[in-house]
């Protein structure tokens, strides 16, 4: 059986790959996939530790995390889209206008 | 948990239960309303907002957890729910007018603003990490949309963009944070993580937790340097919904602080995070009040001036003490009214969207029209601090709380900030008094709902700066529980 650390440890770097893709990336779309990324992560973390403290309420947590990332996706799509109908572009270096 | 248990417990949120329902009636019945009926959104959003107050004057007794140690039943949250029902139907009368003009579709656009208060309600009301998370997505989700409201416009799409990618970041550390003091404590319920760490040497895994909890709320309050989104997305975003932005979601965030970081911890030993979050007020306040000043745009302004005063109201945050935590509730009151007024004169001269909200065009306002200059002359004394205004009663009680627990620095920093911005705030003054009308466009007749916002706040201000104890022992009531273990 692997051990729990090792779930963690491969959490925390899904985690860390995640936040630097939203903060580096250029691309939104790519942005929005290190996002969900990082979101994983976490639920890789909570049932490490359900696991680890034989309880089920971290299980319930993904659940609940699942539903957010989900409703994040649309709207942060939505988004996107409104962006990509004006510009044709989805990079965010094309956003601008509100830096003086 | 059984049916009854459910049922009691539901009957215990009455207060959000109205607000969420109102909401959903409000996206049915848009369907069915011709233009000349659209008046009705409002109408009912107006009417859930009172019934909901009038369920929240009913909270009663001691506090009392539902919905299986979910969420808390007590004065803090009802007085929290009053002040985020105040924000919502400020907002719901300064947008009417505005909605029209935009030709923002009326219906989601009430409904979203409900459905976003409900999620501040819910923040005030968690006993659980998971409940604020959940609550905090509720409400960061309905403003993402509201920040995007006018779609063909570059500017809201970006600060819509802007405003998601940063939002959720700080949800994924939130989040990560939540799991991570799950890992630590094997549950996540507010009361056991305060008795974990009451017991002193806290696991490193715990304080962890805590400090990720730290980054994702900061982002919310957007405290220096977590504040990067905050000019641009208020900027950028439709200016009734920056206006519902300054003062909601800031107040929910600061509620989820309280409820964090307060509830349990106001122990006169200093918590870990204490040097921390003292710090982060100073270098908020510093930060936000200089920039605000090199600012070309009113809008941009005061979407500094919201950070200052988030720095102000983090001061009352570290002072852990009855004075700072009711003087938090009181400043967060006075703000929602100051900011509020403010955005409206705001939207009555700048009359359509722009890309600029020039400084010019408040020229000669005090002649041209003598009213509303008045207004905004009283908005900007208020944001500023004078006397006899709630702003100066606000920062009064904090900087006191902070004196009162041992931070004179911090409120030393706090009253050189205070002169500070008072340059930026009589700037808007002197222009209105002291320069001739550049001859703009006339401003049309102001709506019935438009000067009633004024009304209300110019009379709150004023109310809540002349007689600053009916409010102050609201709060001082509403708080009392947190300290009355501890005495």
């Amino acid at each position: 059986m692997i051990p729990i650390p090792h779930y963690l440890t491969v959490s925390a770097i899904l985690f860390t790959t995640g936040a630097i893709g939203v903060l580096m990336r250029r691309n939104a779309l790519i942005m929005l996939m290190s996002l969900e990324l990082m979101l994983n992560a976490v639920n890789l973390s909570f049932v490490a530790y359900a696991r680890l403290h034989q309880d089920m309420a971290g299980h319930v947590f993904v659940f609940l995390s699942i539903t957010v990332a989900a409703v994040e996706a649309a709207v942060g799509l939505a988004i996107l889209l409104t962006i990509f109908r004006a510009r044709a572009t989805v990079d965010v270096d094309n956003l601008h206008l509100l830096q003086r | 948990m059984d049916a009854t248990a459910l049922l009691e417990s539901t009957g215990a949120l009455l207060p959000h239960m109205t607000v969420l329902v109102t909401g959903l009636v409000i996206l049915t019945l848009d369907l069915f309303l011709t233009p000349r009926s659209r008046y009705l959104n409002e109408v009912v959003g107006l009417i859930g907002l009172l019934v909901a107050f009038l369920f929240t004057l009913s909270t009663t007794g001691a506090p009392r957890q539902v919905f299986m140690a979910m969420a808390v039943v007590d004065y803090l949250g009802a007085f929290f729910n009053a002040t985020f029902l105040l924000i919502a139907a400020l907002t719901i009368l300064l947008s009417a007018s505005y909605v029209r003009r935009e030709g923002v579709s009326a219906g989601e656009y009430y409904a979203l603003i409900l459905f976003a208060t409900t999620g501040f309600m819910f923040v005030a009301a968690a006993a659980d990490l998971i409940m604020v998370f959940l609550a905090i997505e509720t409400l960061s989700i309905a403003t993402y949309i509201l920040a995007g409201l006018l779609r063909e416009d570059p500017r809201s799409q970006e600060a819509a963009f802007k405003y998601f990618m940063l939002g959720a970041l700080s949800s994924a550390f939130f989040l990560y944070g939540i799991a991570t003091i799950y890992g630590a404590l094997g549950n996540t319920n507010l009361v056991n993580v305060a008795q974990a760490l009451g017991q002193g040497n806290p696991s490193k895994l715990l304080l962890m937790g805590m400090a990720l909890l730290i980054v994702g709320l900061g982002f919310k309050v957007a405290v220096v340097p977590f504040h990067m989104w905050a000019p641009d997305v208020y900027e950028g975003a439709p200016t009734a919904v920056t206006a519902f932005m300054t003062a909601g979601p800031k107040a929910a965030a600061f509620a989820a602080l309280l409820r964090v970081f307060f509830q349990g911890f106001t122990t006169p030993e200093v918590q870990p995070w204490d040097p921390l979050f003292a710090f982060l007020a100073a270098l908020t306040m510093i930060l936000g009040n200089f920039v605000a000043m090199a600012q070309q745009s009113l809008k941009r302004m005061l979407a500094y001036s919201s950070i200052a005063h988030a720095g102000y109201a983090f001061v009352a945050l570290v002072t852990h003490n009855a004075l700072g935590a009711s003087s938090l509730l009181y400043y967060l009151v006075a703000y929602t009214l100051m900011s509020r007024g403010a955005f409206t004169v705001l939207m009555v001269v700048a009359r359509r969207e722009g890309p600029l909200y020039a400084f010019d065009d408040y020229a000669g306002l005090g002649t041209t029209h003598p009213l509303l200059a008045a207004m905004m002359a009283l908005f900007m004394f208020a944001l500023a601090g004078f006397p006899p205004t709630a702003g100066f009663a606000g920062k009064f009680y904090v900087f006191s709380a902070a004196v009162q627990a041992g931070y004179y620095w911090l409120a030393l920093i706090g009253l050189l900030t205070s002169v500070v911005s008072v340059v930026y705030y009589t700037r808007v003054v002197m222009l209105m008094y002291m320069r001739e009308p550049n001859g703009a466009q006339p401003i049309p007749r102001l709506a019935p709902t438009t000067i009633a916002v004024l009304g209300i706040t110019a009379v709150g201000i004023l109310y809540m700066g002349i007689f600053p104890g009916g409010v102050m022992r609201l709060a001082e009531h509403s708080v009392a529980f947190l300290f009355q273990a501890k005495m």
